[in-house]
């Protein structure tokens, strides 16, 4: 999602926004006195003849904000709030020009409707590649600031003053002069009779009373602690059959034959239908049942025949090979700086080393499931919806109708970590499908999906397994002269409608992200990548996509280097970035503030202690990390400190980003540790935590985050602080014990 | 029929004995703050009181449940201890999905009634079976402590 990003022009940058009053009884349903329709209209980039109607659509109302009678301010969040803290993030620009009392500000999912909500940088709606805030900054700063400054028209007739004597604090317009003041919920019905400015002017940083100033709580805290936060798995609704499909227990398996008899037994079961797969080879088959138990257990209990004729048979360990042997060969070229070939030949040192990452499931808490409701020509999906307009479009598709007959309401979503924006829909398209099967079985209810545990880590769409093979050549003073790099991975985009936007030279800018730029100065780089089309295991982004396989090879090679030229791991990297001061200063920042320059207190005895440092750039923000380690006798690993340093440009809410990185470093670690997805003869060989194992709250490290202060445009938080931690957490090992780990992830390997 | 108490209030329900406790409170009673996970007891999500015990919903029959009285996160803040913990989870601004927090409030709440100023140790014993896919283990950890604080000061 961030290459969507990257090919995208950013049409927020040359966007004039005018806005009008919306009807009320649209918005308002009676209750909100001011409900702002945003007319936001990007200036062509090409003709440059002021406002044009783009192919999708000029002149695209936009509604991010209600001002109730009651001076209650509801933000209408265009993102998916999966636990990145998009909701509070957005209120925060919201609120922050519209000078709004925090306590009274709360927020409401956007439906699906790309017009007024698509992300300006996708030019689709959907959440992902880190860009919530990014691409929203201005705009839901542009939505505040003008319901301001009608709300102090409003004040300024009211009062009989000149607008410019009044100013605005914490929800409540005041004259300072004769002390009098009006509340926004006492203003919003005049306001909304307003005619809307043509422009506002936005606050500049200096002005800033909650953007990087005050310490927000979630806009999310109190729903999500006592039990009221609604997922998609707790809608409940008059008449409602929940819905369990029986998914082929290879890749590829068709369903043969269906014998029900002993699942319609079951209390609770109402019907199985057959439906034909939308994503999948041929039909599956759903139990329905009156609640979720008794759906479960009607699905176990189908007596299925698969054919596997076409079935996967592949094993990872034979993907390995296959993938070891096309990295012996040329690949496509993906980055030529100078003939890295020629300076191999000549360097007085030459390093070589392969990198493996396994398939790993995003393992999300809640486990896939979408809610289908389906009448004679409209559908309604309720769901914690990552991925609006592609769904939509498929849903419609499946379905017969237009996008606009498919209405999404928004739910949270339970983590996704990139699994609830899937690039073929798969799973919001079976719970149409299943919905469609049973509406034609007489069932005409609405359908809740659910996908068990073992469904969800045996489903498919997973982070490619990656082989990475690199020869790094050093001259006699252990300088960097060459830097020779294949990968071998599945494309993301290949196959799906994302293929569009990939360049001309079939390379998929996910497979290559954070190495085909690779910053350090060496004076050569030679990146090629194998792409193998015939494996038939989905794959799809995961938390920071490409950079967790990129970020691990790169920030692990010129540790290497670094090691085998005598040098400190954290000089050799920072002198080889003259050219990238936001690098250097992360680097910096957090080899400072871990004590880098101090040596590491040492272990117990028989304890073997380390620190190792990584730094990468991924969705426009830098991060640094220093990871300390002990090594036990019995090869037990600890990671005990991890300090953090992120550049992330203008820190809109410290806490939340914080916590990103916090959370960005436990998930990071339970790839580096534990997680791993094996297939033999065609079959996933892990189904749930036991055998898929992620991280646990007594293996989370202390972790320290420091933010650097920065003017800079703000940039992503939420995948960033995955892609330093691995090569982090093996450099420091390498430190403590001489050995090099180059295989995530670390599972038995320091106890071989 | 089982009879069942969950929040004080009682229930009669037409469910075969073998219904998971998890589901009878949210598919039939309809409190949806417990959460289904994992469906075998590894992951903590679906964790419920029983007779103030922490206990993994997804794997107790309602059959074995019996006299004793189910409490869930709906209910929780009606217990002191309950509630410090959720006050100090905003506090902390602990939660990011949510999803899991249910369970990390019951089992921290149990935690706490238990050993009123766990240390790391206890905390890695008591919890090491919630599973946290957004990692928010910092905070959970700060959050406990922070909770036994604030109960200690009114106790004192």
């Amino acid at each position: 999602m961030h290459a969507l990003a990257k090919r995208q022009d950013r049409p927020e940058a040359a966007a004039e926004l005018r806005m009008i009053n919306v009807s009320r009884r649209g918005f308002m349903k009676g209750t909100a006195g001011l409900a702002l329709g945003l007319y936001l209209a990007p200036l062509s980039g090409r003709g440059g003849q002021g406002l044009a109607a783009g192919q999708d659509g000029a002149f695209a109302p936009n509604a991010f904000l209600r001002v109730m009678t009651d001076g209650e301010v509801v933000v209408i969040a265009k993102h998916l709030e999966m636990g990145q803290g998009t909701y509070t993030g957005l209120a925060t620009l919201v609120a922050e020009e519209l000078d709004a009392d925090w306590q009274r500000v709360s927020v409401e999912g956007a439906p699906a409707d790309t017009q007024r909500y698509k992300n300006l940088l996708f030019g689709l709606q959907g959440t992902g590649g880190s860009t919530s805030i990014a691409n929203a900054f201005e705009q839901m700063r542009q939505a505040g600031a003008t319901a301001r400054a009608m709300l102090v028209s409003a004040a300024a007739a009211r009062l009989d003053v000149p607008a410019e004597r009044l100013t605005v604090r914490d929800s409540r317009v005041l004259h300072e002069a004769s002390g009098r003041e009006l509340g926004f919920g006492e203003l919003a019905e005049a306001a909304a009779m307003l005619p809307v400015p043509a422009s506002v002017t936005l606050k500049t940083p200096d002005r800033f009373t909650l953007i990087g100033k005050q310490r927000l709580h979630r806009q999310d805290g109190p729903a999500k602690t006592d039990g009221s936060a609604r997922f998609t798995q707790d809608v409940r609704l008059e008449g409602m059959l929940i819905a369990v499909p029986a998914h082929p227990p290879r890749f590829g398996s068709r369903l043969a034959s269906v014998d029900d008899g002993e699942a319609l037994q079951v209390p609770g079961v109402v019907a199985s239908v057959r439906f034909p797969s939308p994503t999948r080879d041929g039909d599956l088959v759903a139990v329905l049942a009156r609640n979720t138990w008794a759906a479960i257990r009607g699905r176990d209990a189908l007596t299925l025949e698969w054919d596997d004729s076409d079935a996967l048979t592949l094993s990872t360990d034979a993907l390995e090979a296959d993938y070891r042997e096309r990295a012996g060969r040329p690949g496509q070229p993906v980055t030529r700086r100078g003939d890295a070939e020629t300076a191999l030949d000549e360097a007085a040192r030459v390093i070589e080393a392969e990198y493996v990452v396994p398939y790993l499931a995003h393992a999300a808490m809640e486990p896939l499931n979408c809610v289908v409701e389906l009448g004679d020509d409209h559908c309604t999906i309720h769901n914690g919806e990552q991925w609006q307009t592609m769904d939509q479009q498929q849903v419609a598709n499946l379905l017969g109708l237009s996008p606009r007959q498919v209405t999404i309401h928004q739910l949270y979503a339970g983590g996704s970590f990139g699994r609830r924006a899937n690039p073929v829909s798969d799973y919001v398209l079976e719970a149409a499908a299943i919905a469609q099967a049973a509406r034609a079985h007489g069932q005409d209810a609405p359908i809740k999906m659910v996908w068990t545990r073992e469904d969800d880590t045996r489903g498919g769409h997973y982070r490619p397994f990656n082989l990475h093979r690199a020869r790094l050549g050093l001259d006699a003073d252990g300088r960097l002269t060459a830097w020779h790099q294949r990968l071998v991975g599945q494309s993301i985009m290949m196959g799906t409608p994302m293929e569009s936007m990939m360049g001309q030279d079939g390379i998929d800018p996910t497979s290559v992200e954070g190495i085909a730029e690779l910053p350090y100065a060496v004076p050569t780089l030679n990146v090629e990548l194998h792409t193998p089309r015939d494996i038939g295991v989905p794959v799809q982004w995961w938390r920071s996509v490409g950079h967790t396989h990129t970020a691990f090879s790169t920030e692990s090679l010129i540790d290497e280097a670094a090691v085998a030229a005598g040098q400190d791991p954290y000089r050799y990297r920072r002198e080889r970035l003259p050219q990238h001061p936001r690098w250097r200063g992360v680097l910096d920042l957090a080899a400072d503030k871990a004590g880098w320059s101090s040596s590491l207190a040492a272990g117990a005895e028989g304890v073997r202690r380390g620190r190792g440092i990584a730094v990468h750039q991924s969705f426009g923000s830098f991060v640094a990390q220093v990871a300390e380690v002990s090594v036990h006798g019995d090869g037990r690993l600890e990671v005990d400190r991890v300090v953090c340093a992120v550049d992330c440009g203008l820190a809109i809410n410290p806490d939340m980003i914080r916590a990103q990185m916090e959370g960005g470093i436990g998930f990071a670690l339970a790839a580096t540790l534990h997680s791993e997805l094996t297939l033999e003869n065609g079959r996933v060989q892990q189904d749930n935590f036991d055998g898929f194992r992620v991280l646990r709250l007594d293996e989370m490290p202390r972790i320290e985050v420091h933010i650097l202060s920065s003017a800079e445009a703000p940039t992503g938080v939420g995948e960033p602080g995955v892609p330093p931690l691995a090569p982090a957490v093996t450099n420091a090992i390498h430190a403590a014990t001489g050995r090099r780990i180059r295989r995530l992830p670390i599972g038995d390997q320091l106890k071989a | 029929m089982t009879t069942l108490t969950i929040n004080g209030e009682t229930h009669e329900l037409d469910a075969p004995d073998d219904m998971p406790l998890l589901w009878a409170i949210r598919d039939l009673v309809g409190f949806t703050g417990t959460k289904y996970g994992c469906g075998r007891g590894l992951c903590g999500a679906c964790t419920v009181h029983l007779d103030g015990q922490p206990t993994r919903s997804c794997i107790t029959p309602i059959s074995a449940v019996g006299q004793r009285e189910v409490t869930t996160i709906e209910a929780l803040a009606d217990d002191p201890t309950g509630s410090s913990v959720q006050q100090a989870w905003r506090e902390l601004d602990v939660v990011q999905c949510g999803y899991c927090q249910s369970g990390q409030i019951m089992a921290a709440t149990a935690l706490l009634r238990d050993n009123p100023s766990p240390d790391d140790a206890a905390i890695d014993g008591a919890m090491g079976g919630n599973l946290c896919r957004c990692a928010t283990y910092v905070r959970i950890r700060a959050a406990i402590h922070a909770a036994a604080a604030s109960l200690g000061q009114e106790v004192s």
